[in-house]
Formats: structure tokens, C-alpha cells, sequence
């Protein structure tokens, strides 16, 4: 039925085929790995992935710049934000503008709203997978706070669209802050509460210490990024290393880990949780008052007030929507620190209405095509929680 | 020095074309220079290969190869980027890094499932996300992008307008 | 012997709708999850939302064991092959939920490589819009399919199900005789089906 046949000959002896997905409980979404055991060891894993493959990169060379914003959402669904994010900065790159301070920050609060969240579904459900369901339930409040600051923010509890070039879609409403103080109390609780189900429970260090291990070198040249890269003992953080939206006026540590193993990657996304909680402390701090998008009818639509009002602002509106933005010639390349590591856009555009290519550089590709040489001569149990804790989103992975 | 300048410097000939453009860095080369490039980057400490993608350029007379296969390359140490743009034509093949690379493995086979480049050397250059026997290849322009569906017209939301 | 003179302990109704009565509230869900949808899933089961207060609890991610498929996100071409097997597999009587816009009609994602809704090749009880819907509507959605088991017709969903069987036979004897992937000889069929002007290949 698939491309991965399996023939007889490969079925003789003492080795078995399993089929894991691409309906699996424990796959995260549509991916296929044929594993071939001997006993309880896996001798090969074949990954075949595809099976979310929609044609975005294709869709956005049909689609204006602003129109694809709705379909970075669904890149990484865990954590739409920060995808939209990382899109909306590679076009203001490429238009070479600069944004309010404020959107900047606002920008910020809710990419690091989105990492945590982010976060606490790959921890959540590698957790489950691996049998622990508790952790879940706990941790699962939280995000549906998160949930609720979205929704308060974009009208959208999931799939934001929050930016737009050159801004925001709108600024926060008055009652975002408060809420947003009261997740700043629990959070810090749930976190504990999650390590303290976790952390030293010796169930949860058999089944997750020494898998998946592996050095720094390596996972360079495997390409990782992200809690994964940083697991494996490489402080490398697009956050710090190369800032943008003045990540470097706001003080956090980046975590590091020093095997690359399943508890260490555990053990860096906790701790990331608890920096994104200092970054989202400082940033309502200093939360600047001032406008959220920028003030060129070129770029941004009007305001609606201005459009019912005067005719100048309604042509502005009807050229942007129907003609776009005014493109230089010339290709960029736009990344940001996502929850799963480097999300790069490449955009090349030839100065018409629509891009002419857009890529979307996935992080969890790279990470997912080494499992086969991490799983090989392991239990089928550690490939488990392998792929559980690679974070991997069929989302982004297939585009 | 810039990653840039150096490369001007090492490899005079082989260069087709540099740009700058909103601090990105672009060098275009040809096929058969990829391999010292890639040499000649990896003695700058650029080891960290981030995307390999490709562009399609059918029918934009500008441009006379038909494909641009794109390398983004990041130096750990000093954060410099730099974009390696080969040149290609529609029938040429490309030296596969996946030796070198284990990352380019699975991007090779993205670049061959959506333009149908071929990288000699690859050890297992299959289909990625498509079916293995997928018509045509997906992001190159002359694919439509309903893909002949008679289900997905453009312009129609039920078959039975067509 | 006239219903009176029985007592009150004997209550005589149809064999449908007792039968119906008693399916609506034990339903066993399937989450199909591909994409959004199924993040979007977990809410409705993870504490805040709650599924199982409507008589939907007990989840179970294998097709053997269940009876109500919920479809939960993008079904993509290469997808479409897997979806038919598992409904295939799943226990009678299938009822399935399409949740989202992917699933009912593929949603924005009108493009060569996504499934123009799941309709086209199994059959759908309920729909659910949205992208992704909120809780509230998936579970609004389960009580729709329980309110459409209560009037439904035994025979008329064993006629449903026989369909779609022969349909697969049609579909694994193109599969064999021209050697195809099963993602192909749906694109055939489907070609097929645009060409008798049905919009379904079931």
C-alpha cells in the first residue's frame, strides 16, 4: 500500500517488522516508522513522514504577504504565535522597516506566552507516552490559561494571526495584564508541581536517562537546534547569540544540558519554562505605551475609523488589500528562536504582489531525521520516548 | 573579513556573483565549484549546514539556468551567516553533502521530491513527503497548484461546474 | 395479548429505537488526530472542557475498539489510503465526526496535495466547522451525532457500510492490477469519480 514494503524474506527468522503509525497514539500527529526488531532491540527504523504534507510553500507563492500570516499559524499549531512572529519579522526584514516598541514587546510577551505552552505539551505528552499521566492534567491548566490570554489578545484561542507586517493586529486588551499576573503566580506552581511528579521520580530516570544521547558535534551536524541542541551541552540561543526585538535589554539565562538525553532535554524545557516566566516578568515591567503598528498606509491598513472617514485612507485600504505591499527585488533570510528551535522563513521575492518562493525552514526536520541512528540497538520502549521528546509537529515538519 | 570577502579572495574564479542585501550575504557559484566551497567554509569554522532548498525560475528569461539550489550556512562562533546560491541547469546533477552532512540527507530529498533535482552521491535519494509515485514535482512552476484535481479547481467550489 | 394486561415492568418499543437508545449514550471515540484539530482535542478531554459528561469517554486509539472516528485535522492525499483502512477497521457501526474545515472540505488549503474533504471517500454523519473549532463545538458536535443515532434506521447504516466495503474492493483490485501506491489509485478513482460527476468514490 505505501512505498515501505514489507516482503516475506524480511519477515523470516527471528526478526519482526512493526508498523508505528502514521495513526499512532504515540506519533504525535501523522508520521510513519517501520521499526525491525530483533527480540526487543531495533535493528532499523525507517521513517517516512509526508503524511501532513499540505503545499503551504506552494500556497504562499499564490497568496500576498499578508495573506499567508493565517497559514503560519498552522506551521507549529502548538505555538502559533511565535510563527507568526518569525514570519511577519522576515517580511518587515525584507521591506527593511522597523516596528514600534511597543508591538516589539508585546511581540515578545506572547512568543514567550507561546514557548511555554509550547513547551508544556511536549513535555505533557512525552510524559504520557512514556506513562506518566499525571503530569498532563497539571500542567494542562496552565495552558488553557494561556489559551484564555490568546484569546483575550487575538479572538483566536489557538490560531492567532495576532501579526501583521509592520505591528500587531491590535493592541492587548485592559485585562490582559491582570490575567497575565495571575498566570505569572501559577505557572511558577504547576512547573513545581510538574518536577516534582518528575524530576527524581526513578521510574521516570529508567526510562528517559542515557536515551537518545549524543554530542555536541553531532548534533550540529544533524543540524539540531533549540532544547535539543542545547541538551546536548552548546549554549546556543538565537534569543542571545543573535538578538532581535531587543531580546537583549531583558536578562535570562539559557540552560544547557551535558548528554543530549531524553531527561536532559527534559530538564532544559523545564527550565526554559521558568526563564520565559523571568522574560514575561520584565517585559510587563517595562511595557511601553504607544502605537502597535506602524504609522505607513503602504505597509499597514488605516485605521477603520480613518477608512469610513476619509477618502485618502480608503484608497490606502483598497490598494493594500488589492494590490500589496511594494516589494524590493531581492531574497532574505528571517530566523527567530522558536519552542522547537530555529524557525527560518526565506522569502525571495520579484517584486510582484505574491512571493515568488517561500520556504519555511522547519526546526524539527533535521532533529527527526537522525532518529533512526539514535533508536538503532535500543528497546522499542526508548524509541518512544525518543520521539516524544524530539518535539516533533507534523505541522511544520511537512508543511 | 567577512565570510564574503574571504571567499572572493580564495576563490577568484569560482564566484560568479555576490551581494549583500539587508545584511544577508550571497555568493552564487557554480555545480562544479560547490565542493571547494564547501571545503573552503568548513576551514572558516562554518560547520552548522541550517536549510538546503532550491528556487524555480521557469520562464523569467533574467535568469539562464533554470534552477538555483540554495544553502544557508551559520558560523557557531562568530554568528555570521552566509547564503550559497548554486546555479543550475534542469538536467544537471549536484554533489550531495548528505557524506558530509547528515543533515542535507533528508533536505536533499526534499529539493529532489519538490523540483526533481538529482544529487549525485546521495545515499538513498527518494521521495520525501509526496508518494513515490507522485506525478511531477510540486514547487516547480509549471506544476499547477490543485495539482489536477478535478476536486480542487481554483475557481470552483464542486466538480460540476467544470 | 394486549399491551395492558402486561405489567409494568415489560415496556414494548421498535428494535431501533431501544437499539438506537442504547448506542447514543456508550459511543467509543476514536481520535484520528492529524494536525491542529487534535491539539485542540486534548482540551476537550483534559480537564476544563471534559468529554466524558456526555457519555463519549472512553478513548480509545485503536479502530478495533471503537465505533465513532473523530476526524481531527488536515486529511491529506497521502493520508487519504490510511483513513479508508481505519475506517475499514473500525467496529460497526461507524459514525464518524469530520471536526474542522480540513477535514469537511480541506479547508484553506485548497492545493495538489491536500484531501478536498473526507466525504470523498468515507462517509460523514456530522460536521463540525471551525479551524480548529472550539471545545465547546466538538462536544456540540458529539450531542448532534447522538441526537442523529436516536432517529436512525438499523438497515439504512448497514446499507451505508456495505458500500463503502465494496468501494474498497474496487479500490485494492485497481491497486493490484496497475501496481500503484494506494495514494495514487485514490487520485485515479477520484479523477474517476469527477468524471461520472459523483462526489464521492464510495
Amino acid at each position: 500500500m505505501d512505498s515501505i514494503a514489507i516482503t516475506k524474506t524480511q519477515l523470516d527468522g527471528d526478526r519482526m517488522i512493526i508498523n508505528m503509525g502514521p495513526s499512532h497514539p504515540v506519533t504525535h500527529g501523522t508520521l510513519r516508522i517501520v521499526l525491525e526488531l530483533q527480540g526487543e532491540i531495533i535493528t532499523h527504523a525507517t521513517p517516512e513522514i509526508g503524511y501532513l504534507h499540505r503545499g503551504v510553500e506552494k500556497l504562499g507563492e499564490n497568496l500576498s504577504y499578508q495573506q499567508f500570516i493565517p497559514l503560519t499559524d498552522r506551521l507549529n499549531y502548538t505555538s502559533s504565535m511565535m510563527n507568526n512572529v518569525g514570519y511577519t519579522m522576515a517580511v518587515e526584514k525584507m521591506l527593511g522597516i522597523s516596528i514600534p516598541r511597543r508591538a516589539e514587546q508585546i511581540r515578545i510577551l506572547v512568543s514567550e506566552l507561546a514557548r511555554i505552552a509550547d513547551h508544556i505539551i511536549c513535555l505533557g505528552i512525552n510524559a504520557v507516552d512514556i506513562g506518566a499521566f499525571t503530569a498532563f492534567l497539571y500542567l494542562f491548566r496552565q495552558r488553557e490559561t494561556v489559551y484564555d490570554l490568546f484569546e483575550m489578545a487575538a479572538g483566536q484561542r489557538l490560531h492567532t494571526s495576532f501579526t501583521r507586517v509592520g505591528g500587531l493586529f491590535r493592541d492587548l486588551p485592559p485585562e490582559f495584564i491582570p490575567l497575565c499576573e495571575q498566570f505569572l503566580k501559577d505557572a511558577p506552581k504547576a512547573i513545581d508541581e510538574l518536577e516534582k511528579l518528575l524530576t527524581k521520580n526513578p521510574i521516570w530516570h529508567d526510562r528517559t536517562k542515557g536515551v537518545g544521547a549524543l554530542s555536541v558535534e553531532e548534533a550540529i551536524n544533524w543540524g539540531y537546534s533549540g532544547p535539543c541542541l542545547r541538551a546536548c551541552g552548546l549554549a546556543h540561543d538565537l534569543r542571545v547569540k543573535q538578538p532581535y526585538l531587543g531580546y537583549d535589554q531583558y536578562e535570562f539565562d539559557i540552560p544547557v544540558g551535558t548528554s543530549g538525553d531524553v531527561f536532559d532535554r527534559y530538564l532544559v524545557r523545564v527550565e526554559e519554562m521558568r526563564q520565559s516566566l523571568r522574560i514575561i516578568r520584565q517585559v510587563i515591567k517595562t511595557l511601553e505605551s504607544g502605537p502597535i503598528i506602524i504609522d505607513d498606509y503602504k505597509i499597514a491598513l488605516p485605521p477603520k475609523e480613518k477608512v469610513y472617514t476619509r477618502m485618502e485612507s480608503l484608497i490606502h485600504h483598497f490598494k493594500l488589500i488589492m494590490h500589496g505591499m511594494e516589494m524590493p527585488v531581492g531574497e532574505v533570510y528571517s530566523s527567530t528562536e522558536a519552542a522547537n528551535g530555529e524557525l527560518g522563513f526565506y522569502i525571495v521575492s520579484d517584486g510582484g504582489k505574491n512571493p515568488y518562493r517561500i520556504r519555511v525552514r522547519p526546526p524539527c526536520l533535521p532533529i527527526f531525521s537522525s532518529f533512526e541512528t539514535k533508536v538503532k540497538g535500543r528497546l522499542i520502549a526508548d524509541a518512544v520516548a525518543e520521539l516524544g521528546s524530539m518535539n516533533v509537529i507534523a505541522g511544520e515538519l511537512d508543511r | 573579513m567577512s565570510i564574503l570577502d574571504t571567499l572572493l579572495k580564495n576563490h577568484p574564479t569560482s564566484i560568479l556573483d555576490s551581494y549583500r542585501f539587508r545584511g544577508d550575504q550571497t555568493a552564487v557559484i557554480a555545480p562544479a565549484s560547490l565542493m571547494p566551497v564547501v571545503d573552503s567554509l568548513a576551514s572558516q569554522d562554518f560547520h552548522f549546514l541550517v536549510d538546503v532548498t532550491a528556487v524555480d525560475w521557469f520562464g523569467k528569461t533574467e535568469h539562464q539556468t533554470r534552477f538555483e539550489v540554495v544553502y544557508h550556512w551559520l558560523n557557531l562562533g562568530s554568528q555570521e551567516r552566509l547564503r550559497v546560491k548554486v546555479r543550475l541547469q534542469e538536467n544537471e546533477y549536484l554533489p550531495s553533502l548528505a557524506i558530509r552532512f547528515k543533515t542535507a540527507d533528508w533536505y536533499e530529498r526534499e529539493v529532489y521530491d519538490m523540483f526533481g533535482i538529482h544529487f549525485e552521491g546521495h545515499p538513498n535519494l527518494t521521495r520525501l513527503l509526496t508518494w513515490s509515485d507522485f506525478p511531477g514535482h510540486p514547487l516547480r512552476k509549471d506544476f499547477p497548484l490543485d495539482g489536477g484535481d478535478p476536486f480542487c479547481m481554483s475557481d470552483s467550489t464542486s466538480p460540476f461546474t467544470h | 395479548m394486549s399491551e395492558l394486561s402486561l405489567n409494568d415492568a415489560v415496556v414494548t418499543t421498535r428494535l431501533d429505537s431501544v437499539v438506537n437508545w442504547a448506542r447514543k449514550n456508550s459511543l467509543w471515540p476514536m481520535p484520528f488526530g492529524t494536525a491542529c484539530c487534535a491539539i485542540e482535542f486534548m482540551s476537550v478531554m483534559a480537564s476544563k472542557y471534559d468529554m466524558s459528561r456526555f457519555g463519549a469517554e472512553a478513548m480509545r486509539f485503536s479502530p478495533r475498539q471503537s465505533d465513532m472516528m473523530l476526524v481531527l485535522g488536515t486529511v491529506t492525499n497521502k493520508m487519504a489510503p490510511v483513513l479508508r483502512t481505519i475506517y475499514a477497521q473500525m467496529a460497526e457501526p461507524k459514525w464518524v465526526i469530520s471536526v474542522g474545515v480540513c477535514a469537511s472540505s480541506g479547508g484553506m488549503y485548497r492545493t495538489y496535495a491536500t484531501l478536498q474533504g473526507i466525504d470523498r471517500i468515507i462517509p460523514v454523519d456530522v460536521y463540525v466547522p471551525g479551524c480548529p473549532p472550539r471545545p465547546e463545538s466538538m462536544i456540540y458536535g458529539v450531542i448532534k451525532l447522538q441526537e442523529k443515532i436516536e432517529k436512525e434506521s438499523l438497515s439504512m447504516r448497514k446499507d451505508h457500510v456495505r458500500r463503502f466495503y465494496e468501494s474498497l474492493d474496487r479500490q485494492e483490485q485497481i491497486q493490484n492490477d496497475q501496481g500503484l501506491t494506494g495514494q495514487q489509485t485514490i487520485q485515479n478513482m477520484l479523477r474517476q469519480a469527477a468524471k461520472d460527476k459523483v462526489a464521492s468514490i464510495f
